[in-house]
């Protein structure tokens, strides 16, 4: 209860919050997520808490909060908050010695009415290299991954541009606020053999034929005039040269 | 006109792929071996002298006719797997063969000369105890069979029922032992644990319950195993609490309890913790048994007894001995006994059974294999020589699941290798240089000392191979004339070496039993054995080859990792894959259980690849663990990933190696149990090459493929096995990052799940439990048109997620297991290699699982040489790679590069081996075997001729015209 009034009390105090929702799933045809997730939009909250730490022994703080919103739209929201001077300091160190930038989201379902029957507890994890989150200006992608009964199975995080050059970032501002992408992705079915679109085109190729008799006609039935053609002329014209090749060989 | 090239097309493609063998190939490259498995029944043919027949049956369900000449196989009949096709019993009279299969469900009768079946029973339910052939009058006619709480007789020529009656308070009795000697009656025999022995009496024409009585014997735990019937209806059994023997005659009714016989008046004694064993035998099942028997009191102690006038008396001490057994010729029942001789050998002799006395000249020595088991069973084939008098052969098979057969004196008639029955798991290994290639090696390795002894060095090492050279010719030469049939290469050990093509390697196989083999992969040979002993059965192997042969003058390596089912604990086997020979390289010792392997690229300073053992506490030990070893981990710790998947609680998790060897848990990933579980993972072959980054497309742009070596590919079942919603899930997850690439869901599917993963694709059959079919599956992912990075890959540095394309079809035959044919560059198409439980194997071209195959044909897709999409995948004959060399129960397959792009090795395990060469793409490097050098050759010398002729011609007529 207590994580939960120190959510609305960001919320409140935050002049800058970077909200962004996509909507799950690029090519998620078939899915099933929104059909069984009850339309109370009254929505919840989980928190997200990273850890970067010099000598690399996780320490979790809380980053943000992860907004979800029930409904068709499967939206998430990310709430959070500026890195402290002192945050972006120690996030600079550790992007000095290659250390790891790691996150983490408690077990949860993103089904609201699953919500109160069971609290799995433990935590999915993640990580990405902390100097190339430094390098990308706090820019990530954040992708939550649920299975078929949305449940979050996995998340990850990667920056644009991924790499780590070992450019100096000195611009503090840069540090500051996170310009987060995040989504959630549920599985994708999986096509299966398409045997209707098959047969109607075979049926569409027979009746085509069916009306054209031409068609239906074999290849030398179509062309005899033009292979009798050929052949005359190859005839014609070997036995045109054939003497004086003869005659040449006679000599 | 467009079903006109759409039906070119697939025709047109079919030519490219079409890859049978030619009638007169068979043979030449491929080789199958047939197996039987551990041995439980065997029964010589005594029907008729010249007979060579040996039925067995045996723990895989197989039932077969070995050639006891020979041992190969007449006939086998492999039964389903399980309990379903358990064969319980193996009874043989005259040409008939009783086999009693599915705990008691099916009765059996077997022709043995061409192995067909007579007659099947279908029997009533009940848990099977006992079968027995039942004679009247000197004439065997009926088998009765005893189950849990009935008892049935058939006639044995038809198999009809005669009669099943109820046993007696069957839920109190434990009826194990059916006995009949012929006289009319059928006894059963029974008991209640430390209460009575029960004895039923059936008369053999209606079943009629003759007598029933019960007998106290509170001392008796077990009859099958402690009681025998012998001489005429005598129950004789043997106590070890009360040290006694205990005789009880069945047909008598005045006797209600068993007379006792303390071992210590025939001055024996059971050894300590050893439940002894009695054996009897009943040469004709119309007849009495003997009177002789022989008793087991130690694990190597046997003596043989007779019952004479209500006496016990001794005929013959074997002390010590290993084996005992009787067999029968005639009317002469002999016992053959096998007696250590000295550390490595035993040695074989025959007694009379009615006397003790032992036979004269009739030792057979048997030599035991120092890297073999002991000898556990001992089967004799009795007969009569002209002189009447009782010659024998055995055979023995061994812990580690070796059959002998030898005659006399000692000479090993043949030998099968029935470990090889259950292989688990396997490796190739390149065979060594020669000799004089190994020197040229070795010239290149030393120092220099100075020009002029270099430039002898070379010039002798070059005469040295010339000589090499002209050897060979001459060989060639002489071989050529001999008839083919008599040119036979023998394999031996010494002569291993490398061919030109790396065509020929050594397979290392390891079987269930804890047998190691090296088998030469041309001709099937096994050049050499190792048993492990101590393992424990249900143990899970991994076999590792830690050096190749590359490191002249390095031997190869491999370790075997050995780990205990229940435990977890593993111990390490290292040995060198060519000779089979142990390593004197300390081992690590692994005092916890070991989760995961790694086998690293980092190479020590003999150039064996690092292994990293990762135990239950994340703790990793490295082998070889020197200090160069160590230094180099310590330099690329930050860069070694490892992963864990706890399949019980759907946790998998990523780890990074520290300096300091431990380890940290960098990623997460928890897949709810309650919705699905994981099934299997696999990563990709480290061995495998990809030759082309990308696919040209129809619009001479560039495909790129996402070829991420660290990417696992996760499939699960849903605990739901409804057929409407069952699914089957697919993930495919960076190793390194724990990043879900891609997530799918199969819908309406169900398990077992066959899959491939390979470059940039991954293949699954899954069963459509909707459609009720079987259907193929593939993921191909592509990174785009731009790579991110094109020089060098980072699974930390992908951000963008790759393109998946999917496409299914249909696949109409069921699917045993799934593997990818692979080659050295990877230049060559890649084909599936599908075994099916027909035994066929099916080589199957990637070509028609693309899942850019189109629906409609367009310019750019007929540029691309793509097939249109067609629902259902073809089958087609020419496909089957090993003809009607069918491997029965296709457990695995296994592929290896051979030195030829073209050709990809293949060996096939199940209950056989089959080995052969697949070329996906034919063989383009290499000539055909029935090329025409005699025509090309004659055709340039014409060529060159004619040219010399014309020459001289054209100059002649040059000088001609200028005279002119």
């Amino acid at each position: 209860m207590a994580t939960i009034r120190v959510f609305s009390l960001i919320l409140s105090v935050l002049s800058i919050i970077t909200l962004l929702w996509t909507q799950s799933g690029e090519c998620n045809n078939g899915r099933r997520l929104g059909d069984a997730v009850d339309t109370d939009f009254s929505g919840f909250s989980v928190p997200l808490e990273h850890s970067f730490e010099i000598d690399d022994v996780p320490r979790f703080r809380l980053r943000g909060a992860l907004q979800f919103r029930g409904g068709r739209e499967n939206g998430v929201y990310l709430a959070q908050n500026q890195l402290s001077e002192k945050d972006r300091n120690t996030m600079k160190d550790v992007a000095a010695v290659d250390g790891l930038y790691r996150i983490r989201v408690p077990r949860v379902s993103l089904q609201v009415d699953r919500q109160t029957e069971k609290q799995s507890e433990g935590y999915i994890t993640a990580f990405v290299r902390a100097c190339s989150l430094v390098e990308s200006h706090l820019s990530d992608v954040i992708t939550l991954h649920t299975d078929v009964s949305g449940n979050v199975i996995g998340i990850s995080i990667v920056t644009i541009p991924g790499s780590c050059r070992g450019i100096e970032v000195e611009d503090e501002v840069d540090l500051e606020v996170f310009n987060t992408t995040i989504s959630v992705v549920a599985p994708v079915t999986a096509p299966v053999p398409e045997t209707a679109p098959y047969i109607e085109r075979m049926d569409q190729e027979m009746e085509k034929k069916g009306k054209n008799p031409q068609e239906q006609k074999s290849f030398f039935a179509k062309y005899w005039y033009l292979i009798l053609g050929g052949a005359v002329f190859l005839m014609a014209t070997s036995s045109a040269q054939a003497p004086p090749g003869g005659a040449r060989e006679q000599s | 006109m467009a079903w006109l090239v759409v039906r070119l097309a697939i025709s047109l493609s079919l030519l490219y792929t079409a890859s049978a063998v030619f009638e007169d190939q068979v043979g030449k490259f491929d080789w199958r071996e047939q197996f039987i498995g551990k041995v439980r029944f065997a029964l010589f043919d005594t029907h008729s002298q010249a007979s060579k027949k040996l039925l067995v049956a045996t723990d895989k369900n197989v039932f077969a006719s070995l050639n006891s000449r020979t041992g190969d196989l007449f006939w086998r009949h492999v039964d389903k797997t399980g309990p379903e096709g358990h064969i319980d019993a193996l009874l043989m009279y005259g040409q008939d063969a009783v086999v009693v299969v599915g705990n008691g469900r099916l009765l059996r009768s077997w022709e043995t000369t061409v192995g067909g079946l007579k007659w099947e029973a279908v029997l009533d339910t009940g848990s099977f105890q006992a079968a027995a052939l039942i004679g009247v009058q000197d004439f065997v006619k009926y088998v009765a069979v005893l189950k849990k709480s009935a008892i049935s007789l058939h006639d044995l020529s038809s198999g009809s029922q005669i009669w099943v009656e109820n046993l007696p308070d069957s839920d109190t009795v434990q009826y194990q032992t059916i006995y009949s000697g012929g006289n009319g009656l059928v006894f059963v025999l029974g008991f209640v644990p430390s209460s009575h022995i029960v004895i039923v009496e059936y008369k053999i024409e209606d079943g009629e319950i003759m007598k029933k009585k019960s007998v106290e014997a509170a001392w008796m735990s077990s009859l099958e195993n402690s009681c025998a019937v012998i001489s005429s209806g005598n129950l004789l059994c043997v106590d070890q609490t009360t040290q006694s023997l205990y005789t009880l005659p069945l047909q008598s009714a005045e006797h209600t309890e068993m007379r006792q016989i303390h071992l210590q008046t025939l001055d024996l004694e059971v050894a300590s913790g050893f439940q002894p064993v009695l054996t009897s035998t009943q040469p004709n099942p119309a007849q009495p048994p003997l009177a002789e028997f022989f008793l087991q009191l130690s694990p190597d102690h046997h003596i043989l007894l007779q019952l004479k006038d209500d006496l016990i008396a001794p005929l013959r001490d074997f002390n010590p001995s290993y084996l005992a057994a009787f067999a029968t010729s005639g009317e002469k029942t002999v016992a053959a006994v096998m007696t250590s001789k000295n550390d490595t050998a035993c040695s074989i002799n025959l007694f009379s059974a009615d006397t003790g006395r032992r036979h004269l000249d009739t030792t057979i020595i048997y030599h035991m294999d120092p890297n073999g088991g002991k000898p556990n069973r001992l089967y004799v084939h009795a007969f009569l020589k002209k002189d009447d008098s009782v010659g024998y052969r055995v055979m023995v098979q061994t812990e580690d699941l070796t059959l002998t057969f030898l005659q006399q004196p000692g000479r090993v008639v043949w030998m099968r290798e029935e470990a090889l029955a259950d292989v688990v798991t396997m490796e190739m290994v390149d065979l060594p240089l020669t000799g004089t290639q190994a020197e040229l090696e070795g010239e290149f390795g030393k120092k220099a000392d100075g020009l002029l002894p270099m430039v002898l060095k070379r010039l002798s090492s070059q005469f040295i191979l010339l000589q090499a050279w002209m050897a060979h010719l001459w060989k060639l030469f002489y071989d050529a004339r001999k008839p083919r049939s008599s040119v036979k290469n023998e394999v031996t050990i010494d002569t291993l070496s490398r061919d030109e093509f790396n065509l020929q390697k050594m397979m290392v196989m390891v079987t269930a039993s804890g047998k190691l083999f090296g088998i030469d992969s041309k001709s099937g040979t096994v050049l050499w054995k190792q048993y492990l002993e101590d393992i424990k059965p249900d143990s899970i192997f991994k076999l590792i080859v830690q050096r190749t042969t590359a490191h002249f003058p390095h031997p190869p390596q491999c370790t075997l990792l050995i780990k205990d089912k229940d435990t977890g604990l593993g111990s390490l086997y290292v040995f060198n894959p060519i000779f089979g020979k142990k390593s004197h390289i300390s081992v690590p010792a692994l005092p916890r259980p070991v989760l995961q392997t790694l086998l690293l690229p980092v190479i020590d300073q003999d150039y064996a690849k690092v292994l990293l053992l990762i135990d239950d506490q994340y703790k990793v030990t490295a082998f070889p663990s020197t200090k160069n070893v160590l230094q180099q981990l310590q330099d690329t710790a930050s860069s070694v990933f490892f992963y864990l998947v706890d399949s019980s609680q759907g946790k998998l998790s990523g780890f990074r190696l520290r300096m300091d060897l431990s380890t940290e848990l960098i990623w997460e990933v928890v897949i709810p149990t309650e919705v699905q579980k994981i099934v299997a993972v696999k990563g990709k072959r480290a061995n495998e090459h990809v030759h082309s980054q990308g696919r040209v497309m129809g619009d001479r742009s560039v495909l790129y493929k996402y070829l991420n070596p660290n990417l696992l590919a996760v499939i699960t079942e849903s605990t739901d096995i409804h057929q409407e919603r069952s699914f089957v899930g697919i993930f495919l997850i960076d190793g390194v990052t724990g990043r879900i690439v891609h997530e799918a869901v199969q819908r309406k599917a169900r398990g077992p799940v066959h899959f491939v993963h390979s470059e940039n694709w991954l293949v699954y059959v899954y069963w459509n439990s909707k459609f009720r079919r079987n259907e193929f599956s593939v993921l191909e992912l592509f990174e785009g048109a731009e790579l991110y990075n094109s020089t060098v890959f980072s699974s930390l540095d992908r951000p963008h997620p790759p393109q998946v394309l999917q496409q299914s079809y249909i696949f109409p035959a069921p699917i045993s297991t799934l593997e990818a044919t692979l080659t050295e560059k990877g230049i060559t198409s890649r084909h599936l290699l599908v075994g099916l439980p027909s035994g066929s194997i099916l080589s199957l071209p990637k070509m028609f699982l693309d899942p850019r195959r189109p629906e409609l044909i367009s310019e750019q897709s007929r540029e691309e040489n793509l097939i249109p999409y067609a629902p259902e995948m073809p089958i087609r004959t020419e496909w089957f790679i090993n003809y009607n060399q069918t491997v029965s129960r296709v457990r695995g397959i296994y592929t290896a590069p051979s030195g030829l792009e073209s050709t990809c090795l293949v060996v096939v395990y199940g209950l056989d081996i089959y080995q052969t060469r697949v070329f996906p793409s034919k063989q383009f490097d290499v000539l055909k075997d029935d090329y025409d050098y005699v025509l090309i050759s004659s055709v340039l010398f014409g060529l060159f001729f004619a040219t010399m002729i014309s020459k001289r011609l054209a100059e002649v007529k040059l000088l001609n015209r200028a005279w002119r």
